[in-house]
């Protein structure tokens, strides 16, 4: 897979600042194709998690109403320098896809 | 050696399985009664929403006006001691619940996301603290709607 999801991370005292950029279609299943002129099928990420040195800090359910190649920004209170931020997520197709940054 | 190279891409392939395990446990339940009720009501109940209390300790920061409904930003800041939910809904999309999130092992409560509008509607956040519901809405205005997209 080409360059799946962009992270960032920085870190000011203890608390790290995550900001990731997840390319995926986010299809609502609403649109309808100009090639073939049929509905293209609902594709969109539904569950989403992220882990602090492999503990579960956040966890997302989302809908087709996120926008295309979802953005997401929170904040890891705790942080210290090389520490592990990791994304895992989960889409209506069963794919899944993810990834790391280490807290700088 | 052809055998030997088998065994061994075969147990890559074992090892690439078990590692990819952990991550597949910790696929979270996704609330498919909320994400599919079609009015906003609804969406509230199938949450658990049922009384729901005006606040100003939520922070919600959207755009007045949306030139594109198929990416509105919105921001949320929580001020709400012991935050364990936030909601996120847009009234008038086709599936008013659009969002929720789960903060865990005291993460600050705050995010922000991009998401799309059909049209104009007033976009609701709903905080569960404590076993309580808090809620805070915001206008905003979609020139073009985003569901389309």
């Amino acid at each position: 897979m080409a360059d799946p999801m962009r992270m960032r991370v920085t870190r000011k005292d203890d608390v790290a600042d995550v900001k990731m950029l997840i390319f995926h279609p986010m299809e609502t299943g609403y649109r309808t194709s100009t090639v073939t002129g049929e509905i293209i099928p609902k594709h969109f990420i539904k569950t989403l998690q992220a882990m602090h040195n492999g503990n579960v800090v956040l966890e997302v359910e989302w809908s087709r109403s996120v926008s295309r190649n979802p953005f997401l920004h929170f904040r890891v209170h705790g942080a210290e320098a090389g520490d592990k931020i990791t994304i895992a997520w989960q889409d209506n197709f069963g794919q899944t896809g993810g990834g790391e940054a280490l807290v700088k | 050696m052809q055998r030997n190279r088998i065994r061994l891409l075969s147990l890559i392939g074992a090892l690439a399985t078990a590692m990819s395990a952990p991550l597949r446990a910790l696929a979270a339940a996704w609330n498919e009664k909320a994400f599919d009720e079609t009015r906003f009501p609804d969406a509230l109940k199938s949450v658990g929403a049922l009384d729901l209390i005006a606040t100003d300790q939520i922070e919600l920061k959207t755009p007045e006006i949306a030139e594109n409904g198929a990416i509105v930003p919105i921001q949320v800041t929580s001020n709400i001691p012991d935050t364990e939910k936030v909601f996120v809904f847009a009234e008038k999309n086709p599936q008013p619940l659009v969002a929720s999130f789960s903060f865990r092992q005291g993460t600050a409560p705050f995010f922000a996301t991009r998401i799309k509008m059909g049209e104009s509607a007033r976009v609701h956040v709903v905080v569960l603290a404590n076993g309580k519901h808090y809620t805070v809405s915001n206008e905003v205005q979609v020139t073009i709607g985003g569901c389309g997209e």
